[in-house]
């Protein structure tokens, strides 16, 4: 039911921008560094995670002619954020052709009970998880690729950490039960026992799993990519920092060179400032981006 | 018996991971290339899907283009996609760099956005089809007297050998048939 041969032209552009950088971009401007700099992709939002923590309002999908201009712009990839379960916000997207979708809790979530029926799309859809029953359950409705959530605008790596590792560490837990252990683990973690039993007998998402929220220099990349995400989203790391191409070129190489710290000691050299960083445990819980989501 | 080739897949950015994972089902020890020592292990190379742009970049910056240009010039060199855009001759949609080790003309992105990306069953010359995966597919719009084409679709060559070298524009590691890959390792 799930395994479609729309769900291989979904999950298949994801494998295409594996071991690569997707950078959140608010202009034309920002878009061409970011391609300059090796992106593999560009997020297109009205503002990033930081000045969305900072300004309040509510936060929505980006203008059409931002996004369009874009598009017409870099050759790369171009995604784009829809609020949570707003899904005509979705087909405004589709329609502009978009390559990825992003239902982002970074956006003021638009129902706060359902998520969009992401299957109906033809584009393919994103979306943020902090544990494996919130990530199947984005699966179930469709999404193609789960990116752990972190803390967006925060600078701080610690949230994406900790989501990375609850992923991966129930992934690993599931492959040592039995049948019967599988129906009741479907219940405990809210999703669909075709999808857990799938993740016991393969120990790994059914979609690629990248890493967002929080990744602010090149060893930030790699220390997700290390604990298993297969590429990383940036958001405010880049252009709030003192120097975005160098930066944004130093993430790149990051991503590329996970595993080799003379290549990550080459890229960490000679980086302007980093963003200003939150301590994510002194946020009041209202103002956490990432408990959006259900 | 001959030992068992050893083939590289570049590993810069892109679908490596699934390229490796066909190599070994097709019976090659596959290795993730990401340096010059890397590369020289190797008997041949493929160069996976991902974002041309991006594997460009990083080529450069880690003095990759000439040495893999080189390795093109002694060993055979397989590119899907984006490794398709870095073996031709020109690029067009915009105009990029390339490594230039095909006499092929490609446009980068022609059938569209992603969501014109498709499946399509195309049929083979050597008989039988494949499930042809293209995403963000790029067009080959010419080929040079020396290119042999293997397969079309809707008229386009989407799959083509020249001397040594092989690229397709759609995706076979995406699927679990392995034909195009043991084309390649019979090559080595």
């Amino acid at each position: 039911m799930y395994f479609t041969e729309d769900f291989k032209l979904k999950t298949g552009l994801a494998e295409m921008l594996k071991g690569g950088v997707i950078m959140d971009v608010t202009n034309v401007e920002q878009a061409k560094i970011a391609e300059k700099a090796g992106a593999c992709a560009v997020m297109a939002l009205e503002r990033v995670p930081s000045d969305i923590r900072k300004e309040g309002g509510v936060a929505r999908m980006a203008s059409i002619r931002i996004i369009r201009e874009i598009e017409e712009t870099v050759s790369i990839p171009v995604m784009a954020k829809a609020r949570i379960g707003h899904f005509m916000e979705a087909r405004v997207l589709e329609a502009l052709g978009v390559d990825y979708i992003d239902e982002s809790e970074v956006l003021t979530p638009a129902d706060e009970e359902h998520h969009i029926n992401k299957r109906d799309f033809k584009v393919p859809f994103v979306c943020g998880a902090r544990n494996l029953g919130e990530a199947l359950r984005r699966i179930a409705e469709g999404a193609a690729m789960i990116r752990t959530k972190g803390e967006a605008g925060s600078g701080n790596i610690v949230e994406a950490v900790r989501h990375i590792r609850t992923i991966v560490k129930e992934m690993k837990h599931l492959t040592i039960l039995g049948k019967e252990e599988l129906v009741h683990e479907s219940k405990n973690l809210g999703a669909p026992l075709e999808l857990v039993e799938w993740v016991a007998a393969n120990g790994k998402l059914p979609v690629p799993n990248f890493s967002a929220g929080g990744i602010a220099t090149p060893a930030d990349a790699a220390l997700v990519m290390q604990l298993g995400a297969q590429a990383v989203f940036v958001g405010s790391g880049i252009f709030k920092s003192e120097d975005p191409e160098t930066r944004a070129r130093a993430i790149v190489k990051a991503a590329t060179y996970y595993n080799d710290p003379v290549k990550l000691l080459e890229a960490s050299e000679e980086l302007g400032e980093a963003m200003r960083g939150i301590d994510v445990a002194k946020l009041p819980q209202e103002e956490l981006l990432q408990t959006r989501g259900w | 018996m001959n030992r068992q080739k050893t083939v590289g897949v570049l590993a810069l950015q892109g679908d490596f991971e699934k390229h490796r994972k066909a190599l070994e089902r097709a019976g090659a020890r596959a290795l993730e290339v990401r340096t010059k020592d890397q590369l020289a292990q190797c008997d041949g190379l493929i160069i996976p899907g991902g974002e041309s742009t991006t594997m460009l970049k990083l080529l450069d910056l880690e003095g990759l283009t000439g040495a893999v240009r080189e390795f093109g010039a002694a060993k055979p060199i397989y590119g899907t996609c984006a490794g398709a855009i870095l073996l031709a001759h020109q690029v067009t949609n915009p105009p990029q760099a390339s490594l230039d080790l095909m006499d092929i003309s490609v446009e980068r992105n022609a059938y569209g956005r992603q969501i014109d990306s498709r499946i399509a069953k195309v049929p083979v010359k050597d008989g039988g089809e494949f499930e042809a995966v293209f995403i963000r597919a790029p067009i080959i719009r010419k080929v040079g007297e020396g290119v042999n084409v293997l397969a079309s679709y809707a008229g386009d060559p989407v799959w083509v050998e020249e001397g040594r070298h092989m690229v397709t524009t759609f995706h076979p590691e995406l699927t679990d048939d392995d034909r195009v890959h043991r084309k390649f390792i019979a090559k080595l």
